[in-house]
């Protein structure tokens, strides 16, 4: 118990130091602006399908489920505000930050967990080369960039998926349809929303490469890394949606 | 502890007077009770091409990962170039690991790219004035030296373990380090191609004047590269000679690693 006690106090202070390092290091030349490019295109391009389908079944299966309540009240007009507000607002950050968790956080943890693994880290070390900067700088910084976009992604293509389902009960035209979309958000709907997916990707690549770059030695590691790598992206992505909410509530 | 019988000066033809790397007194243990390096004294002389030998698990690996600070060392003084290099800080460390070559037991080449960028990886970030031209001038002649020139597009998953260990060793010397710390550099492979390695392994000492220690477990490298070898036990030296000395030791358990 004492053990695990000072284990969780031990983790904690690693951590801490790891992410103290990125703030240190980001701004400080040199630059691998390529290998930033790379993991952008990596982790943002090559999630587009994943997020699109996903973004698209959230938007049409909401649409579906809330139709029969809301037609009990005879509020079927409000089904196209309230499905584009509880997509921006929790649903779409939420949903597709746990998919990257489990595409993008398993990925860099299993991929730096076998460099770590093959001393290929070691070698860029002696190499005098700085593997932080190299594979951690580069790595969070295009999840923390990129994940935000593809919520936006998401957003849209939820929005156009609630779009399909309110027309397989009724007729609203698309026009009509969007009217009353952009007629119930609100700009301070999309703030905070916005801010949080920030976090999401920070923590995403962070605890991604946090596992990879601390994997132990033997090739089971690697494993155990990737796997680590996503329980803890995901209860982090949960963690920070509660914060999230609690902050916007107090200000506005 | 050194073995008296066959610690016998013999002629080299190196620079006897200037030590590039000295070793005093260093431990290193994990855990416990499980103590690798027992207080290894060991000096490398300019120039020279020092063999280490010693069973498996005996820590030839970490002793030579203690000299670029890839492992720390629990106590002991390690002086390369003269300076300690447990009191260099990141950016001098840095200094001194950019001289030096590292030859991993397992190539450690980086999988997600192309052998031409394995080797254009270290010389880009600190040869910054070659245009692209020379970069690849220079890895051509690097692959040439180790006989793959046809690798240049191929992945490191693509390559077998032999093509593997020569291309590390082309990643190595690119930089064309003072120090080169090869670890097994002939494990695995063929003898014919052993034998091409060894010689460019006394080839590059010849050209580049590059003092190095080569760990291996092929007695065939160890005569042909070795102006001096030691054999590690226990966590020390446990005997320093020549391949011949060595070899007529009084101590069997040194000559049966010449059997
Ligand atoms: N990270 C580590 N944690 C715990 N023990 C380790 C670690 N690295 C090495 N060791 C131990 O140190 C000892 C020496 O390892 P080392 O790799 O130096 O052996 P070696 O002499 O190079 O052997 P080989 O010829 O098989 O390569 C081994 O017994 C190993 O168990
Ligand atoms: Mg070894």
């Amino acid at each position: 118990m004492l053990i695990s006690l000072k284990n969780i106090f031990v983790n904690a202070g690693h951590v801490t130091l790891f992410t103290g390092r990125f703030f240190k290091e980001v701004l400080r030349p040199p630059f691998e602006i390529k290998e930033f490019l790379r993991q952008c295109y990596i982790i943002g391009y090559k999630s587009l399908p994943l997020v699109a389908i996903t973004g698209f079944i959230m938007g049409l299966v909401l649409t579906l489920q809330s139709r029969p309540t809301l037609a009990e009240f005879g509020a079927e007009s409000w089904l196209p505000g309230m499905v584009a507000l509880s997509l921006i607002r929790e649903i779409a950050p939420v949903i597709t930050a746990l998919i990257c968790a489990g595409k993008i956080a398993s990925g860099i943890g299993a991929e730096l967990g076998s460099m770590k693994v093959t001393e290929q880290i070691d070698a860029m070390e002696v190499s005098a080369i700085n593997p932080y900067k190299y594979l951690v700088v580069t790595r969070v910084l295009a999840t923390t960039l990129m994940i935000p976009v593809l919520v936006v992604f998401a957003d849209a293509i939820g929005i156009y998926g609630g779009y399909v389902g309110v027309n397989i009960h009724s007729d609203l035209n698309m026009f009509r349809y969007f009217q009353q979309v952009l007629d119930s958000l609100d700009f301070l709907d999309i703030i905070p929303a916005t801010i949080k997916t920030f976090f999401f990707g920070f923590f995403i690549g962070l605890i991604g490469c946090y596992k990879g770059f601390t994997a132990a030695n033997g090739t089971e590691s690697v494993g155990k890394a990737a796997n680590e790598a996503v329980v803890a992206a995901s209860l982090t992505i949960f963690i920070i949606d509660m914060l999230a909410v609690q902050i916007t509530d107090l200000f506005f | 502890m050194i073995n008296e019988a066959t610690n016998i000066k013999e002629p080299i033809a190196v620079d006897t007077t200037v030590p590039v790397i000295t070793i005093k007194g260093l431990y290193k243990s994990f855990g416990k009770d499980n103590a690798v390096l027992n207080g290894v004294d060991l000096t490398v002389r300019k120039g020279e091409n020092l063999v280490v030998l010693g069973k498996s698990g005996s820590g030839k690996s970490i002793l030579i990962k203690c000299l670029v600070g890839l492992v720390t060392a629990d106590t002991g003084e390690i002086k390369v170039f003269g300076t300690d290099i447990n009191t260099l800080d990141n950016n001098e460390l840095n200094a001194i690991r950019v001289r030096i070559g590292f030859l991993f037991q397992n190539s450690a080449l980086y999988d997600s790219m192309t052998v031409r960028e394995n080797l254009a990886f270290p010389l880009k970030r600190h040869s910054k004035k070659l245009s692209a031209e020379e970069v690849e001038a220079a890895v051509i002649e690097a692959l040439d030296n180790v006989g793959l020139p046809d690798a240049v597009d191929k992945m490191p998953a693509e390559l077998s373990g032999g093509m593997r260990k020569r291309i590390g060793l082309a990643r190595t010397l690119i930089l064309k380090p003072e120090i080169i710390l090869y670890d097994e550099p002939t494990t695995g492979l063929d003898t014919i191609t052993s034998r091409e390695i060894s010689e460019l392994i006394l080839a590059i000492q010849k050209k580049n004047k590059t003092t190095s220690i080569i760990i291996t477990h092929d007695m065939a490298c160890a005569k042909l590269t070795g102006d001096r070898l030691v054999i590690l036990k226990d966590g020390v030296i446990d005997a320093e000679g020549n391949y011949e000395a060595l070899e007529k030791s009084d101590d069997e358990w040194v000559r049966s690693f010449f059997i």
